[in-house]
């Protein structure tokens, strides 16, 4: 409708309907607020403005007009933020099963890692109809992954990932922008989200570069670093058995129990000393500065994959073959 | 009524002419001064949140940091400090009962304690200058990590540890600095004579200041020195 | 009616010393309060200049007027004069120092001294920000988030950062002033309840200065440690947290933006009533808002980072706590529309402003409802959405709310009448040209426009080029009044006492007040807006 003055941009997820929803509710409780508001105040203005001989009329207050005028609007905006509440909470859970892409950001530019092997700068390729969950963190400073035709905001910070999820519904190109100031370029920093139909993304993906999955690739840098020596699934190693850990509690050593997700994977390799694990010592080297965050990506998915996916979905593309197992050391 | 609106006080005390009475112009001025402590305690609590999150995060850098600072020098400062808020205390009545010489005295001894502290200081970082324990270029914590293999300290977050000690106790001693100088000042105008029994506010109102730098100690104290000064496992 | 030659004779404030001493070491409130009036318009100006070059530059898509670095840089600046050296002393320091001794019967602050002392730090802090801009300024934004602060921009944080710590000093000063002036200098007679409400107002203003303002003072001075002595406080990649930084930021941030409404608020409390004639509606009720949005104003702060990567669950404590803010502000402006049912109003300039002030909050006010609502906020926030919401709130509110109050109590404090005609028009440019700035801001906002950008894509182009033109207007109607109040010095006409037939204390003195203020300590035996027994002038100020 607004083609030449747009209000707002294409709702092209399944989430932006919903945000819409509740702005469209807010202007027009606004507008209406504004209005009986302005009239009163004009109609008062012109019905009682100065007048020879006519006073004022000296009225105290009311206090049952306080309550409810104090009542009222507090009950619509409890209404709103419940409304607000609930449309953040699914935006903020993503659900089992979506595809997990991950983004690093730097000064100034987007990295994306496809779990199945491409890699992008600056897009995101993704097809109609699937959930996509964006696991995302900073090289240098804080950043911020926008795109508004999906109603989606997440602040990307250094040193922990945070995440985001959508599902696209329409095919087209929307803008991605670095919402949160980040130096020089920031506002260079912007790209695009292009979503197609599931044949033309098949198409593409097939088509891309040969940098194989992401897990493979965290396989390979499983090796490459040694991690296999301690970390060992046929005997007891030096490190804990990481066959199955993604996911599940695990007790530390100092009687705290933590949930190995993403950040704990991360965190382990940077600053293993930070969590031990119960009955282990802590020998592991560290590996900040020596892995990029791209690298770390890869092998937090590869540890994902030693986990068997959680039940009912179909599990994360990750590009190994199926029954993928632990690495040994080469002896 | 003076000319001027800022008249100085002479020799007697002087009601200000804003004020319409002694006891308005001394309950202003008190109040004054609590309000400003109440500023100085939002000042400090915002140090103190960091280093409560941070204690919570990194226990185990903080607790050998702890270890690594002087317990006993810190003890002796606190001692010095509790003197000299009685010396402080002592004063303010000294000026109640209009002792002038008694009240000059007591200033002094507190303005001794007051420097002994920013001493005892001083030769508590200088030992931390020696280790290599302060925040910068040459921070160095590989004898604390020696002192603990059993256990691992990162030495960023033993640095955090170390940040947040010397900006608390730095800006402590810079208020004690300040604390001293208006001592100074109470002290020449009591030698001079200025207070007496209907006249002692500024008296009063140096002393809570005096108070308040000694309250923020008793809390740093324990954080910094005393709490759980062995690291767990 | 006083006449110029009964004027030339009388001793006023103004005229009972002469030379640039009697200015500078001066303790009489009065006089503080227009050298305060003098620099923080200096620093009005600066910030506006930066703001027309924000605007220029976003005429066009492209950055083509200025480099990245310097809009980087000019937004940032922007923001810290406008914030710390313009809103947060405009009122308070100008109006409320001339002002709150006269409204309760005082012959000055508490502690004119310290409000002198107050004044030479702002000018300090004025003067080490100036410094820090023309050697290079600073480009971390004025919220200065690490860790691009502390260990990856090149400008001069460490100096803005030290500034603004010395100008929170003064902002200090001025509030501890205040509290015990309001406390324990008021006139007999002049009880709690009969307080004007600008009374109320500056009092829960000071008591978020007192309370707020060291929160930011130890935050920014960890900023300067860290940045100077390389330390990690606030570095994820040197062991600290930035978050951290944020919460400590914003706990005194959130608060200051009530430092910047409230007074305003209280002066449009006291204009409502003198031009309807009447009581205002609600007194209770407004007195206590005032406190309750001071107290409440401290429990919202994380409102600002509900994508930053706090919890889910703090996200919905603060978003409710936000809500709960709220509704005080919605109940002054219920009981300032009440005010005007059954009045007899007319529509002088300062009446006008606060007819402005009141739409114009009143919309800013709803679009925060928009802000607090969590899911429209994701969308919303670090938007344009943003920018028009909070300059809804602190232009539209807040510097119609100064001018109002400027315009007001002119007579007061200068014994002439500013020219009402043109007070009129450029009150009528300055809302129009407000809303043509702001208004399109909120559009670009829910159409994606993030803020801090020197580059757009084409399709928000439109809506940049209104709001431009928008400002061009905005500064006119700024320039109008500075223009005709210092014409108004020399050639105005000799104000009365008492022009517009107002109640409250300050009136009942000469126009300008003497020195002292009062002859006799005034004795209150009577109600505030006793607008009943006071008889409204003959004729609203004649028009030249």
């Amino acid at each position: 409708m607004f083609d030449n003055f747009p209000l707002w941009p294409t709702a092209a997820s399944t989430g932006a309907g919903n945000v819409d929803a509740l702005y469209i509710f807010l202007v027009a409780l606004s507008s209406f607020m504004c209005a009986a508001i302005f009239t009163m105040i004009i109609v008062f203005a012109l019905r009682y403005r100065r007048r020879k001989g006519v006073e004022a009329e000296q009225i105290e207050g009311s206090t049952v007009l306080e309550i409810t005028w104090s009542a009222v609007p507090l009950f619509i905006f409890l209404f709103i933020f419940v409304w607000g509440a609930a449309i953040y909470f699914a935006e903020r859970t993503p659900p089992r099963g979506a595809t997990e892409v991950y983004v690093v950001a730097k000064q100034w530019m987007w990295k994306l890692q496809h779990p199945e092997g491409p890699r992008e700068i600056n897009e995101l390729h993704v097809p109609v109809g699937r959930d996509v969950k964006l696991i995302m963190t900073s090289q240098d400073v804080i950043h911020s992954f926008y795109v508004p035709s999906f109603r989606i905001k997440q602040d990307v910070l250094p040193g922990r990932y945070t995440t985001a999820w959508f599902r696209a519904i329409k095919p087209g190109t929307y803008h991605l922008f670095c919402a949160e100031y980040c130096g020089t370029m920031h506002s260079g920093m912007i790209g695009q989200v292009v979503v197609m139909e599931p044949n033309r993304y098949e198409a593409w993906l097939s088509g891309g570069g040969t940098s194989g999955s992401l897990a493979a690739n965290g396989a390979s840098m499983f090796q490459q670093l040694g991690c296999p020596t301690c970390h060992r699934s046929d005997t007891q190693g030096r490190g804990p058995n990481l066959v199955g850990v993604f996911g599940k509690p695990v007790h530390l050593e100092d009687g705290r129990t933590v949930i190995a997700d993403e950040d704990y994977i991360r965190e382990s390799i940077v600053a293993p000393a930070a969590k031990i694990v119960s009955g282990f010592k802590p020998i592991m080297p560290v590996f900040q500065g020596l892995v990029s965050e791209e690298q770390l990506n890869a092998l937090v998915v590869y540890i994902k994959s030693l986990s068997p996916p959680p039940s009912g979905s179909a599990g994360q593309p990750s590009g190994l073959p199926a029954g993928a197992e632990l690495q040994q050391p080469k002896e | 009524m003076s000319d001027s609106p800022g008249a100085v006080e002479t020799q007697k005390p002087e009601l200000l002419h804003h004020f319409s009475s002694a006891e308005q112009q001394r309950d202003a001025s008190t109040f004054g001064m609590w309000l400003f402590l109440a500023t100085e305690i939002m000042f400090f609590g915002g140090m103190f949140c960091a280093y409560l999150i941070y204690r919570y995060w990194y226990y185990n850098e903080f607790a050998a940091g702890s270890r690594s600072i002087n317990i006993w020098l810190g003890t002796i400062n606190t001692a010095v400090l509790i003197c000299s808020s009685l010396t402080v205390a002592l004063g303010v009545r000294a000026a109640q009962m209009g002792k002038r010489k008694l009240l000059v005295t007591l200033l002094l001894i507190t303005m001794v304690f007051g420097v002994a502290f920013l001493g005892i200081k001083g030769v508590e970082w200088y030992q931390k200058f020696e280790e290599h324990h302060i925040p910068g270029n040459s921070f160095n914590v590989d004898d604390i990590i020696h002192d603990y293999p059993q256990i691992h300290i990162d030495p960023q977050h033993e640095q955090i540890f170390f940040s947040l000690y010397f900006a608390m106790t730095g800006l402590h001693a810079l208020h004690m600095v300040i604390g001293l100088g208006i001592f100074t000042f109470l002290t020449y105008k009591a030698w001079k004579g200025v207070y007496s029994p209907s006249y002692y506010t500024p008296v009063e109102v140096g002393g809570l200041y005096w108070h308040f730098v000694d309250i923020v100690w008793i809390y740093l104290f324990p954080l910094l020195y005393l709490i759980d000064r062995k690291p767990l496992r | 009616m006083a006449t110029a030659a009964v004027m030339a004779e009388r001793e006023t404030y103004l005229n009972k010393e002469y030379g640039i001493r009697s200015w500078l070491l001066t303790t009489d409130h009065k006089r503080i309060a227009l050298l305060y009036l003098i620099s923080i318009t200096f620093f009005f100006f600066i910030g506006g200049f930066f703001a027309l070059l924000i605007r220029l530059e976003l005429l066009t898509p492209a950055g083509d007027l200025v480099q990245a670095d310097t809009y980087n840089k000019l937004f940032t600046m922007h923001g810290m004069v406008m914030v710390f050296f313009f809103l947060i002393p405009s009122i308070p320091a100008v109006l409320g120092n001339f002002l709150v001794p006269l409204m309760i019967g005082a012959k000055d602050l508490a502690f004119p001294r310290i409000n002198l002392l107050s004044w030479y730090l702002y000018v300090i802090a004025g003067i080490m920000m100036l410094h820090s801009i023309v050697t290079g300024g600073v480009d971390t934004g004025w919220t200065f988030y690490t860790p691009f602060s502390t260990a990856f921009s090149n400008t001069k944080v460490i100096e803005a950062g030290l500034a603004i710590f010395v100008s929170g000093f003064s902002s200090i000063l001025t509030g501890l002033n205040f509290v015990v002036t309001i406390h324990r200098m008021r006139a007999p007679g002049m009880t709690w309840s009969r307080l004007p409400l600008f009374i109320w107002a500056h009092y829960a203003t000071s008591i978020i200065q007192l309370l707020g303002t060291p929160v930011i003072a130890i935050t920014l001075v960890l900023v300067v440690f860290e940045r100077a002595f390389n330390l990690g406080i606030f570095d994820p990649n040197r062991g600290g947290d930035p978050l951290l930084f944020q919460h400590l930021f914003w706990f005194y941030s959130h608060p200051a933006v009530y430092i910047m409404i409230l007074p305003s608020m209280g002066v449009v409390t006291e204009i409502i009533p003198c031009f309807t004639r009447k009581r205002i509606f609600g007194y209770k009720f407004v007195a206590a808002s005032s406190i309750g949005i001071a107290v409440l104003g401290f429990l919202v702060w994380a409102h600002h980072m509900f994508v930053a990567g706090i919890s889910l669950y703090s996200a919905l404590i603060f978003s409710l706590l936000s809500y709960l803010v709220a509704v005080p502000s919605a109940i002054k402006v219920f009981n300032w529309t009440a005010t005007m049912y059954k009045g007899s109003i007319s529509f002088t300039t300062p009446m006008l402003y606060a007819f402005g002030f009141i739409g114009l909050f009143t919309m800013g006010g709803l679009t925060g409802l928009f802000l607090a609502a969590l899911g429209i906020d994701v969308h919303v926030t670090d938007t344009y959405f943003v920018i028009a919401h909070f300059h809804y709130i602190m232009v539209g509110g807040a510097v119609m709310g100064y001018l109002a109050g400027m315009h007001f109590w002119w007579p007061k404090i200068s014994g002439r009448m500013y020219p009402e005609w043109l007070g009129k028009f450029a009150a009528l440019i300055v809302f129009l040209g407000f809303n043509l700035t702001f208004f399109p801001q909120f559009l670009l906002g829910y159409m994606g426009m993030p803020r801090r950008y020197w580059q757009y894509p084409p399709e928000f182009q439109v809506l940049n080029v209104l709001s431009t033109a928008g400002s061009t207007i905005l500064a006119v109607g700024y320039i109008l009044p500075m223009i005709y109040f210092l014409w108004s010095m020399r050639y105005g006409e000799p104000a009365p006492d008492n022009p517009w037939g107002a109640s409250g204390l300050e009136w009942t003195t000469q126009s300008p007040p003497t020195t002292f203020n009062f002859e006799e300590t005034p004795e209150v035996t009577w109600e505030a807006y006793d607008y009943e027994h006071i008889p409204a002038p003959e004729e609203v100020p004649v028009e030249r």
